[in-house]
């Protein structure tokens, strides 16, 4: 097939051509992702989330610039923006922040909007990182939404997860309740310059340190724990990105030393192999619900006859797939 | 799922203007369009490359400067090169008539000046695409 000769050449449009093709779920996307599969499996991909506004597009932009200049790889960017569920269009700003890379060939930036999916990724972000894994681009850095307290699904994907915090969100019980923190390898408390920085890395520090040692009493000591490090940052004139850059490699590093990255990619197998088995379950259920009982059985559970569940037990009871 | 239009829209050139950009991607994705949205200050090199990039169908240049003539050939020129030549192209600004017939002899799809209503925009894009 010359579409999956040409995306492992690293023909960027092709790539891009691709990335369409398995957005769109075409049939013609499945069969090249499944002729490029063998080829993945080699980019370290760097997940990027936090609130709306933190500055992860513009530390994405930094991180990108200095991962090409100072490694001399190809770098890879997804930015992911939410559709609108009205509409189902979406309006994908993440560029505004990266135009310093615009012009740049050895940077590949693709904006997807999540098209309903509800993690804080784009429903299809899973073959994304494939495809330009299998084009050469390492790392990935994958951008998510504005995240809050639900939006984990990166934590699944990424080999290490970067959390921007900004200032003023909210006090030390905000960070204390689950969400996007317990996600994080990396903290980075952004826009540094503004007068509340440091009582935020404070007490995200505190929340940090707490967790650790909640963590050491539960599971006893662990020869190697990762300690996440909290870096403070101003991407926007660049303070303290080499520091996370910095916090990435070593992250890396721990990763490959104690095994972590294999464990990490077959839980992602799983995850993928999981979610394809759900989805065409899901999709597959009115070829095996019997659509004349299914219309009766509604009728009774919208009269309040039956309830939901009894509902599904006459329909579903001896159904085995 | 269906695949989904998507569009880009620049601000080519010195030209701080944005407000009909940001209409028109307003108006753009709520006709259900995904639309890449660049921001200011965008040369040729960076439209193409993001053309490229998101593998966008339509690409709407939005120029009040008065450099379309030197902007969109030159934009189109790059597309061509880059093996885009079948993108469609829209031009939204104070474009002098005779300009506007030169520029679609070049290859633009249509050039939209002052009081365009966005529902005609979304009607031309869609027949285009169709025709395409």
């Amino acid at each position: 097939m010359d579409l999956v000769k040409r995306v492992l050449n690293g023909d960027p449009n092709c790539v891009s051509r691709l990335l369409t093709l398995v957005e769109s779920e075409s049939p013609q996307g499945a069969d090249a992702l499944d002729l490029l599969f063998p080829h993945t499996g080699k980019a370290h991909m760097i997940g990027i989330t936090g609130p709306s506004g933190s500055g992860k597009s513009t530390l994405v932009n930094r991180l990108a610039v200095m991962i090409a200049d100072t490694r001399e790889s190809k770098v890879g960017i997804i930015a992911v923006d939410p559709t609108s569920p009205f509409s189902g269009g979406a309006l994908l700003g993440d560029r505004v922040r990266m135009r310093y890379l615009a012009p740049r060939e050895d940077i590949f930036i693709r904006s997807m909007a999540t098209r309903g999916a509800l993690g804080g990724l784009a429903g299809a972000i899973d073959e994304a990182v494939l495809v330009l894994d299998a084009a050469g681009y390492d790392p990935l850095l994958i951008e998510t939404v504005g995240a809050g307290q639900s939006e984990v699904d990166i934590a699944r994907l990424a080999h290490t997860t970067v959390v921007v915090e900004v200032p003023g969100l909210g006090d030390d019980i905000q960070a204390a309740k689950a969400g996007i923190l317990e996600i994080a390898d990396i903290l980075v408390v952004n826009k540094s310059d503004r007068p509340q920085a440091q009582a935020a890395a404070s007490a995200l520090k505190t929340m940090l340190e707490l967790g650790e040692e909640i963590r050491q009493g539960q599971q006893g000591m662990i020869e190697k724990m990762w300690k996440v490090p909290l870096v403070m940052t101003s991407a926007l004139n660049g303070d303290g990105v080499a520091d996370v850059y910095e916090a990435i490699a070593d992250h890396r590093r721990f990763l490959l030393d104690t095994d972590g990255i294999y464990q990490q990619d077959a839980h992602r197998m799983k995850d993928l192999l999981e979610r394809l088995i759900r989805e065409r379950l899901f999709n597959d259920w009115q070829a095996v619900v019997h659509q004349e009982r299914y219309a009766q059985l509604l009728d009774q559970v919208s009269h309040r006859k039956l309830s939901p569940r009894m509902a599904l037990k006459e329909l579903l009871g001896d159904v085995t797939i | 799922m269906e695949k989904k239009i998507r569009v880009l829209i620049v601000k080519p050139g010195l030209d701080g203007h944005d407000r009909g950009a940001k209409v028109i991607a307003r108006a753009l994705r709520d006709a259900g369009m995904e639309v890449i949205y660049t921001g200011l200050r965008q040369t040729p090199k960076m439209i193409v490359n993001a053309a490229l990039q998101e593998d966008v169908d339509v690409i709407g240049l939005s120029i009040l400067s008065g450099a379309h003539m030197t902007l969109v050939p030159r934009v189109l020129e790059l597309l061509k090169a880059a093996g885009l030549k079948d993108r469609l192209v829209f031009v939204g600004g104070i474009i002098p008539q005779e300009d506007a017939h030169e520029l679609k002899a070049l290859g633009v799809l249509q050039v939209y000046g002052p009081g365009t209503s966005t529902t005609q925009v979304i009607a031309d894009i869609h027949a285009a695409l169709k025709a395409a």
